[in-house]
């Protein structure tokens, strides 16, 4: 991914096995269209209220909010700067 | 390989398959149906492919896409199907793809006729399709010489990486001749650039789009670049009786036959008359014709068309002879009685008028 | 830390695509080099895209493109598929390539069942030249040349180009998909497997179909894009599998 990536929220599942999720966005290259923020089942993901480079409202990890991994964000993201991490 | 008889589009067909062509794509378009004919009955035979495509358009783009991959391909067609490949021959162009197309010409403009005629001479010559480019174009006057130039086409356009287009007639596409074929190639140049995959090296692309000015430019003088060398070292004609000339007939393809027979009829009057046959159109021999100016004060271009050929004999002799021009375009065929008139005219108007 | 989705392989890195925000074409440019990886097609992989949005295609996929005159794609890809059996040839084609001025390829390199696949984005507009009229917009839809909204009086009726080449008997599989979310998506990225296999066990053209949103000239948001597909856009294009004769061909 691009260097500049920030740290995500770590998800701690239902089961004994703690599996946390970590997000990373590459900010710079994403263009704000919303797509994941609105497929995310957990609601992990906003709008940042900073600009990338190139003028968008990128996608940001909501501190609060847990990742459960399910990779939608991924799956709907047209500019592949989603990245997810099993701990 | 003995000699055999065979018309000019047969010709065009069995001598692309010893050439190397592995793939035909055409359309059906008189007066050249026999060639895709041919191919039809013997591609695949060689181990080629065959198609007719939907349209001349269709046909052109499937060279584009065999010739990308290296293989050495080939279209044809008539006056109307070449005007629907000219988007075709200009990304060619720009993609630097070797490739060869055959005009069988035939009258025009319009659906015109199918009889023989001249009249797509500018369209072959300045770059039939948009933007900045050429084409070498060579004119076959024989069946012979439509084996010959069609090996030689393959050639030009491997070795400069160019679409190449043979440029006859109706005539020359129907009559027939004896022919003897050169040995079928079988060692090709390597292509490097073409595309086969990216395997496990990086991936490449052919594409002809270059949105950035500055790199177009770039991309326009590099072919400007080979132009030149094509220029420099392609340009072919022959000679008829040049050396005592004081008369010079310019003429191409089926209407420079029929100028040897009306030279031949007027040398027996004492008329010295000769003639220049380019063979490759572009590059067209400039210099050879203004380096004979300097000695022969008369010239008479011939053309089954309106005069076209006759403004590259104007830039090449900038002025320093005399022109005459005789066309008969829309497919009628001149005699060689019509055109001895005519020399015999100009000889006495101004050569002999001068002794 | 142990990553869950790794770069895919055959699409390149750190390029900013020139697509804009919530365009369909990022998305199935993804699943297209994703489904390449998987199916381990990329080495001999080589695609034909004509002019359109995804023209500049070349730019992104990691594997070997052949750039294409506006329609001509399908006529470009009979070219290397013929010459060269042994590639995995498809082109990736927009709505006015592939049924407006290439209509005539589109139909004839069905009707001869190349061994090709044709990934067919319709987005109903032109969108590289600014939002125009397609063969695909709907009925009563704006464009910046149905101004009043598509008028069958005047610009005709939506083209239903896959269901006319479904009928072919050299075409082994079509499917229209569409790529208006999660589920949609996973549909597509099937799809385009199934498709893709169609040709590595040669059993004739494929062609599958994506719906997929166009959030600037359709003047809608990404997600309202997405819900635009779902509840207009299929119901002039219904989704699911138009032809699938694979069996019969095996």
């Amino acid at each position: 991914m691009g260097s500049n990536f920030q740290e995500g929220i770590i998800y701690q599942t239902m089961n004994k096995t703690a599996v946390k999720h970590t997000v990373k966005i590459n900010y710079d290259m994403c263009k704000g269209c919303g797509l994941c923020i609105a497929y995310c089942t957990k609601k992990v993901l906003k709008e940042s209220e900073h600009l990338n480079k190139a003028g968008y409202h990128y996608a940001e990890p909501d501190d609060t909010a847990q990742c459960s991994g399910c990779m939608i964000c991924t799956l709907v993201c047209p500019e592949v700067v989603i990245e997810v991490y099993d701990e | 390989m003995n000699k055999v008889f065979m018309s000019g589009n047969h010709t065009f067909a069995e001598s692309a398959i010893r050439a190397g062509c592995r793939c035909y794509f055409g359309y059906p378009i008189t007066p050249q149906n026999e060639l895709g004919e041919y191919m039809a009955n013997h591609m695949r035979k060689a181990g080629g492919v065959f198609i007719q495509s939907e349209s001349e358009t269709a046909a052109i783009n499937m060279v584009i896409g065999a010739a990308a991959t290296g293989t050495r391909a080939m279209t044809s067609s008539s006056s109307p199907g070449i005007s629907l490949k000219q988007e075709g021959i200009s990304f060619l162009a720009g993609f630097e793809l070797p490739a060869v197309i055959v005009n069988v010409m035939r009258g025009g403009p319009g659906l015109g006729n199918i009889a023989p005629a001249q009249g797509d001479y500018f369209q072959a010559t300045r770059g039939g399709g948009h933007g900045d480019y050429r084409t070498p174009v060579f004119a076959p006057a024989s069946v012979q010489e439509i084996a010959d130039l069609t090996a030689h086409a393959f050639n030009v356009a491997d070795r400069y990486r160019t679409p190449v287009m043979l440029l006859s007639d109706g005539m020359m596409g129907q009559m027939k001749e004896p022919v003897v074929f050169s040995e079928p190639v079988t060692d090709f140049p390597e292509k490097e650039w073409a595309l086969k995959g990216r395997g496990d090296g990086p991936s490449r692309y052919l594409c002809s789009l270059i949105l950035d000015a500055l790199e177009m430019e770039r991309h326009n003088w590099k072919l400007v670049r080979k132009y030149e060398e094509i220029e420099k070292n392609e340009v072919k004609y022959e000679e008829y009786m040049i050396d005592d000339a004081e008369i010079v007939v310019i003429a191409y393809g089926t209407t420079a036959r029929i100028a040897k027979g009306a030279i031949k009829r007027v040398r027996k009057d004492g008329v010295r008359a000769g003639m220049i046959r380019p063979i490759s159109l572009w590059p067209f021999p400039k210099k050879l014709l203004n380096n004979l100016a300097s000695r022969v004060r008369q010239f008479v271009v011939f053309e089954m068309s309106t005069g076209q050929m006759l403004e590259d004999v104007q830039i090449a002799l900038e002025g320093k002879a005399d022109i005459t021009f005789h066309g008969r375009p829309g497919g009628t065929v001149p005699t060689p009685i019509e055109f001895a008139r005519i020399i015999y005219r100009e000889y006495q108007k101004t050569v002999k008028k001068e002794k | 830390m142990k990553l869950k989705n790794p770069w895919p392989r055959y699409y390149k890195k750190d390029v900013v695509t020139h697509y804009c925000p919530g365009c369909g074409h990022g998305i199935v440019h993804r699943l297209v080099a994703e489904v390449l990886e998987e199916m381990d097609l990329g080495k001999r992989a080589i695609c034909v895209n004509p002019a359109g949005c995804a023209v500049l295609a070349y730019l992104y996929f990691d594997f070997d493109v052949i750039e294409s005159a506006h329609g001509r794609g399908t006529a470009i890809a009979t070219g290397v598929k013929r010459s060269r059996p042994d590639l995995f040839v498809f082109t990736y084609q927009g709505d006015g390539d592939l049924s407006a001025i290439g209509t005539a390829e589109t139909i004839h390199s069905a009707n001869r069942g190349e061994n090709i696949t044709v990934i067919f984005i319709n987005n109903a507009v032109y969108g590289m030249t600014g939002g125009q009229l397609a063969p695909t917009t709907l009925i009563d839809m704006k464009t910046t040349t149905t101004p009043a909204g598509r008028d069958p009086k005047y610009d005709g009726y939506p083209v239903h180009i896959t269901d006319v080449v479904a009928q072919f008997p050299g075409v082994a599989y079509a499917e229209r998909v569409a790529v208006d979310g999660p589920a949609g998506i996973r549909k597509t990225r099937k799809a385009i497997a199934n498709a893709f296999q169609t040709q590595v066990d040669g059993l004739g053209y494929s062609i599958v179909e994506v719906l997929s949103p166009c959030p600037t000239n359709w003047k809608l948001t990404p997600v309202d894009s997405f819900k635009w597909i779902t509840e207009v856009m299929t119901t002039e294009y219904p989704i699911g599998v138009l032809t699938d004769k694979r069996s019969k061909k095996e």
